[in-house]
């Protein structure tokens, strides 16, 4: 096995190997929330296979492929209060179907259609970052601002192992540390940035080692381990909402899946690794924790998959059912008031495509 | 009416709007305690708090970033750039998000920020302390861009960029801070962005500027009166441009002359006369020059009488127009 992370051991889990390392709980977590977590799981990784197949079909874009990643997700989201905010990456494109968001709505994104926009309050996510960390310090400004408001938010960011290179990620951890910012800065790790390891990313041991520069607690997790992302994620909201202060996860996990549908990591990837991560993937050993604690029988097990699977067939058709966009749309919005010639170069738009 | 200098223009805007509008906070370095290096913030901490008056770390994009988490959060940032060229770390914000984000949620939500900065020359600085960087902004979409010559249009301005529900930038000849001094409303006071201003009425020629400019071009008209009646429009505004105002002054010139501090290649200057070369040719005698910084870096300031156009550069090229 080849280990690119130097300090890969010593990760914080809570579900077992179903051998010698036995399952715990997580205390506060009863059967509908293991089965709602579970739900989540499913939903997530659905959108992500059936994502990967509308590529191929040619119905939507180039895609980013989060699969593996879904403990990560949902985990740390189950942690969350509707009222708390979520400033996802592209990684983390359909995190909002755990809010209530359509599916429709994260595929029209990906088709890059105008449908794919939502409001940022109506699901308390705000818009997809593509440029990378840069939300960072959107998500410690929500945070920092909602607290000087008095209102008990918390703002969540996700972002890539590669991100911790940038300087937004240094400047939103810093400001987050200074300002004692409600915020939670949740790297997954999948210790590759397309072709980049993450021992080329960095030098210190393990990214949580850099939370201390920001004088916040930086914990690391095993990034496969629903549960476990659960209850750290859970730990850091508290110290949040109790005026501690931000927290750095790192979950830690490993890229089992190209980077995006353009990707081809056969060029630089340790395929053996992929294979031993793909036979321990974080639906898989959630589903099987659920089974030995008794709480999942197969036939439900079915039946959310086939709950997912439907939201998915409607999402895509409502997709591809959405009208050709009217090009006012290149237009409006982009200004409250917008500058005069905006106007005019609609109209000549207009009188030009007839 | 009282009379102020332009810096305490700014500042007073800022009382004001900081008094009028609960939700507008100032952040930057150096602006709380200190209350700005040019002290464009004085007394806005002691007055609102450190909550509203933010000391920040020296991070530009942390602040600009953390401007738009804020302005998702209900505030209205009002983002100080200690220097014109320290802000390009903040480009990035600017361009990806600020510009963005409103774009993004169809109009749903706004970001009401405004950054103010110090830019431009001539005040003997070290490196770096001197650029004229507006052109990258004004290029972002999504992003206004203003600069007052006169206190009462700083004032006016900054309070318009403040309750502008776009982003607004607003660059603050440093050179002037405290060289104009003029009469300014006292209370609130707005400026609308997108109205130029006729500096000085003529008719033989136009000299458009901006900043600091504007006051070089007066100069430059003043010397120039025995031989030419020289009219000088001070744009305020970037974007939006007042090309009504800009155009109704060639319809009674016929000749213009287009001055700014930035390198020429790309630079606003070059915006302006592509503005006239499309609506006013027909109204124009002479070709349109231009009277701008070089494309070089900017000069060590033993040298920099010698970039930053001069009242002489541009009493020279009024003369070249109106031989052509």
């Amino acid at each position: 096995m080849s280990r690119v992370l130097p300090a890969e051991g010593g990760l914080r889990r809570v579900i077992g190997d179903g051998d010698a390392l036995p399952d715990g709980e997580v205390e506060g977590l009863g059967r509908d929330q293991l089965l709602a977590l579970y739900r989540n799981l499913v939903l997530l990784r659905t959108y992500d296979e059936r994502s990967v197949i509308y590529h191929r079909q040619g119905r939507i874009g180039t895609y980013a492929i989060f699969w593996n990643h879904e403990a990560m997700q949902a985990g740390s989201v189950s942690a969350l209060e509707e009222r708390d905010w979520i400033f996802p990456s592209y990684r983390e494109s359909a995190i909002g179907l755990l809010r209530g968001m359509p599916a429709s709505t994260v595929l029209s994104w990906w088709r890059g259609h105008p449908a794919g926009w939502w409001n940022p309050q109506d699901y308390g996510v705000a818009s997809i970052c593509v440029p990378i960390a840069t939300h960072v310090p959107h998500a410690v400004g929500f945070a920092w601002g909602a607290r000087l408001k008095g209102e008990d938010r918390v703002a969540i960011a996700y972002f890539g192992d590669g991100a911790t290179s940038e300087g937004a990620f240094h400047e939103g951890a810093t400001f987050a540390g200074v300002m004692k910012a409600p915020a939670i800065l949740f790297c997954n790790n999948n210790q590759w940035a397309i072709s980049t390891p993450v021992s080329a990313q960095t030098a210190a041991p393990t990214l949580a080692d850099k939370a201390i520069g920001y004088g916040m607690p930086g914990v690391r997790v095993d990034g496969g381990d629903v549960l476990a992302v659960y209850e750290a994620t859970r730990e850091a909201v508290e110290r949040a909402r109790a005026g501690e202060g931000p927290t750095l996860i790192e979950a830690v996990s490993y890229r089992a899946a190209p980077h995006a549908t353009a990707d081809d990591p056969s060029i630089y990837i340790d395929e053996e690794r992929v294979q031993e991560e793909r036979e321990n993937e974080c639906v898989g050993r959630y589903e099987r924790y659920l089974e030995r604690a008794g709480v999942l029988s197969a036939a439900e097990a079915e039946e959310i998959r086939i709950d997912a699977l439907a939201v998915m067939r409607e999402g895509i058709a409502s997709a591809e059912a959405e009208p050709p966009a009217d090009v006012s749309l290149v237009f409006d919005h982009a200004y409250a008031n917008p500058p005069p010639p905006l106007a005019t170069d609609l109209d000549e738009l207009r009188r030009i495509l007839g | 009416m009282k009379e102020l200098l332009l810096v305490e223009a700014v500042n007073d805007a800022l009382h004001v709007e900081m008094e009028r509008d609960p939700a507008v906070m100032v952040m930057g370095q150096d602006v709380g305690l200190l209350g700005g290096v040019f002290r464009a913030t004085a007394g806005l901490q002691d007055r609102y708090g450190a909550d509203r008056c933010v000391d920040t770390p020296l991070a530009e994009a942390g602040i600009l970033g953390t401007a738009v988490g804020l302005c998702m959060a209900g505030w209205k940032p009002v983002c100080e750039m200690q220097y014109d060229a320290f802000s390009y770390p903040a480009l990035d914000q600017l361009i990806n998000h600020v510009g963005r984000y409103r774009w993004r949620t169809r109009g749903k939500m706004s970001f009401p920020l405004a950054i103010r900065m110090p830019y431009g020359g001539s005040v003997r600085a070290p490196e770096l302390h001197d650029d004229s960087p507006e052109t990258y902004y004004v290029h972002t979409p999504g992003v206004k861009v203003a600069i007052p010559s006169t206190p009462a249009d700083a004032k006016g301005l900054i309070a318009a960029a403040i309750r502008d529900p776009d982003p607004v930038v607003i660059f603050e000849p440093k050179l002037i801070y405290r060289l104009a001094r003029g009469e300014v409303p006292e209370g609130e006071h707005i400026v609308p962005l997108g109205k130029a201003r006729i500096a000085r009425e003529g008719s033989d020629v136009t000299i458009i500027a901006y900043g600091a400019m504007v006051g070089v071009a007066e100069r430059a008209a003043e010397a120039l009166e025995s031989e030419a009646s020289c009219e000088v429009v001070d744009l305020r505004s970037l974007k939006p441009l007042d090309e009504d105002g800009l155009l109704s002054s060639i319809a009674k010139t016929g000749r213009a002359i287009v001055v700014q501090e930035a390198p020429r290649v790309c630079g606003f200057a070059a915006e302006v006369v592509a503005v006239l070369a499309e609506r006013a040719i027909f109204d124009l005698r002479a070709p349109v020059l231009r009277v701008t910084g070089y494309d070089v870096p900017y000069p060590y300031w033993q040298l920099e009488d010698a970039y930053v156009p001069s009242e002489a550069r541009v009493v020279d090229a009024v003369r070249r127009v109106l031989a052509a």
